[in-house]
């Protein structure tokens, strides 16, 4: 098939395309896929940093430990909660955003640039300004919550269970709403103006609009976005780690946080990566679905 | 399509929940910002003090004169420039090959760039903290621009692809009719076509490994710390100095915050092109 008349000038040789992927290739072989052999080799290992000599094979020793943890049984819970209402809860103030900044108005744009801001901030300088904004003594919140009626007195934000794991919450939501505001905002302005004057005409109200045109037309967008930002707050612990480092007790510990402390608190690198195994274990059905949505573009 | 509410149902439906909104974007920054401007007396003041009398530079002084905040900013300099070179001087071949050649295995290699890009990265800061150590490039710049290269090099091969498919193939053509060599265009073709993309990618892979927390803190000791793990350095030790921190944390967010606005429209319609067909 491939001898047909060739006209044009010779095929470039097969090889090239192997070539031209050589460098990344080495690059990744070397940080990520070799690492990620590592820690399945280091999770069926009872490897502690500081013992280097002494490494046993314990076989699925670790994932056994694992399932009798209850730290990792309450890491996981914490990771589901805090997954569906961040996920949630980013996803829902991004769709009114991005349905706000659909319409046409004076202020537009600059309303548009200003409220991507909080995505370009670092997990640090979130941790940071939230950590600040919580703060018993002299916060802010505090002081408008008290002056609002809301508080009677000032509140230990992040001192006590409950309330430091949702004052997180409320942080990671405020870093990620941008996101689904501009995804679903590109989603939004591919809808032809047609359609909707159509239904306007036919009498549709506006919530019907809604209902039927806009959200069935940018169905795909949003699949794409909650699954992607699901992956992503499956995966961060930064900011968690910023505010709160897992505390009090065990109270805003996640899975991947978990994984993160044995390792670099714990220096047990073997259940570390045992734990980080399992999280992927977890992720891989969502990763699954949204490579294979992804992958529909390869062939273009 | 017109818009038949009143004035009044549209600042009540639009402009107020809008501007709310707007507000709780910026109100963090805009606080922080403001508490970096402010003399202790007025930080530590109960209840809080918004508007103070005065404003002072004192803090981003001290923060520059007593510590080696300066240095560390320009370690993320150098690391988050090591990391757009590398990345994007690996992908943009990579991508190349990607985008106009279909060859055994280009499906799954695409796939398996896709897939890295979602790992935990705990699955992988784990065994590279010992593969560093190992080979020796535990704080040093080389190593963590190879840990920042972990998610450069996937994230630009995507954005990068799709940038170079957007280039009609006629140019290559036309090129190759000329007698130009593959290289030559990829060179002289390509690369000024898909430079915007490029720029964007950059000043993307700029911004994230500028941020980046967890690798750098894992991989760098006292010699080329970075500016976020300094701040977080900075919490414990000057736990109730919010001047300073808020100071380091403003220094921190200005520049990344203008490149991201600079490149925000292109990098939206790049991450996006996946999802969005228009």
């Amino acid at each position: 098939m491939t001898t047909a008349s060739k006209t044009g000038p010779a095929p470039p040789l097969v090889l090239t395309p192997y070539l031209f992927l050589l460098p990344a290739m080495l690059v990744t072989l070397a940080v990520v896929l070799w690492p990620v052999a590592e820690t399945v080799w280091m999770s069926l290992h009872n490897f502690i940093l500081f013992k280097p000599r002494n490494v046993p094979f314990i076989g699925l020793g670790n994932f056994w430990r694992l399932l009798n943890d209850e730290v990792f049984w309450l890491s996981l819970g914490h990771s589901l909660v805090w997954i569906s209402l961040v996920v949630s809860l980013q996803f829902a103030l991004g769709l009114v955003t991005a349905l706000l900044l659909n319409q046409s108005f004076w202020w537009r744009s600059l309303a548009r640039s200003l409220v991507i801001i909080p995505w370009a901030l670092p997990s640090v300088i979130i941790g940071l300004t939230w950590t600040w904004m919580y703060d018993f003594n002299v916060g802010v919140l505090n002081d408008v919550f008290v002056r609002f009626g809301l508080i009677d007195k000032p509140v230990a934000w992040l001192a006590q269970p409950t309330s430091a794991f949702l004052s997180i919450v409320v942080a990671l939501i405020w870093q990620g709403f941008p996101f689904f505001a501009v995804t679903i905002l590109a989603g939004l302005q591919t809808i032809s103006a047609e359609l909707c004057e159509a239904a306007d005409i036919d009498g549709a109200t506006r919530f019907q609009r809604l209902r039927f045109i806009t959200l069935p037309a940018i169905a795909d967008v949003i699949a794409t976005a909650l699954l992607l930002r699901t992956i992503w707050v499956a995966n961060s612990l930064d900011v968690i780690l910023v505010m709160t480092g897992g505390g009090p007790g065990y109270s805003t510990y996640t899975l991947p946080l978990y994984a993160f402390l044995k390792a670099y608190s714990g220096m047990e690198f073997g259940y570390g990566s045992a734990l980080a195994i399992m999280l992927t274990l977890l992720l891989l059905l969502v990763v699954f679905v949204y490579v294979r949505r992804a992958a529909k573009e390869l062939d273009q | 399509m017109t818009d038949r509410r009143s004035p009044l149902q549209r600042l009540f439906e639009l402009h107020l929940p809008l501007l709310l909104i707007v507000l709780f974007a910026l109100g963090p920054y805009v606080w922080m910002m403001m508490t970096s401007i402010k003399s202790n007396a007025d930080i530590g003041a109960w209840p809080v003090r918004y508007w103070p009398d005065a404003f002072t530079t004192e803090h981003y002084h001290a923060l520059l004169e007593r510590t080696s905040f300066g240095v560390n900013l320009l370690n993320s300099f150098v690391i988050a420039c090591g990391a757009c070179v590398l990345g994007l001087s690996v992908s943009l071949p990579a991508a190349y090959a990607f985008s106009r050649y279909r060859f055994r295995g280009r499906r799954l290699l695409m796939t398996q760039f896709l897939v890295i890009n979602m790992f935990p990265i705990v699955l992988i800061i784990i065994p590279l903290f010992v593969l560093m150590r190992n080979i020796g490039l535990l704080d040093t710049f080389i190593g963590i621009i190879l840990g920042h290269s972990t998610f450069a090099v996937p994230f630009s091969i995507w954005m990068l692809t799709s940038y170079i498919n957007a280039i009609p193939k006629d140019l290559d053509e036309a090129a190759r009719i000329d007698g130009a060599t593959t290289l030559e265009v990829l060179r002289l073709i390509i690369l000024p076509v898909v430079m915007p993309g490029l720029v964007t990618t950059g000043i993307y892979i700029f911004v994230t490994s500028w941020n980046e927390y967890l690798f750098a803190m894992m991989l760098s000791g006292q010699n080329v710390r970075t500016v976020t793990v300094a701040l977080q350095l900075f919490i414990g030790e000057f736990s109730v100095q919010w001047g300073l921190l808020t100071a380091a944390g403003t220094l921190i967010a200005l520049p990344v915050t203008l490149l991201f606005l600079l490149v925000q429209k292109r990098l939206v319609s790049g991450l996006t092109s996946g999802a969005v067909k228009s």
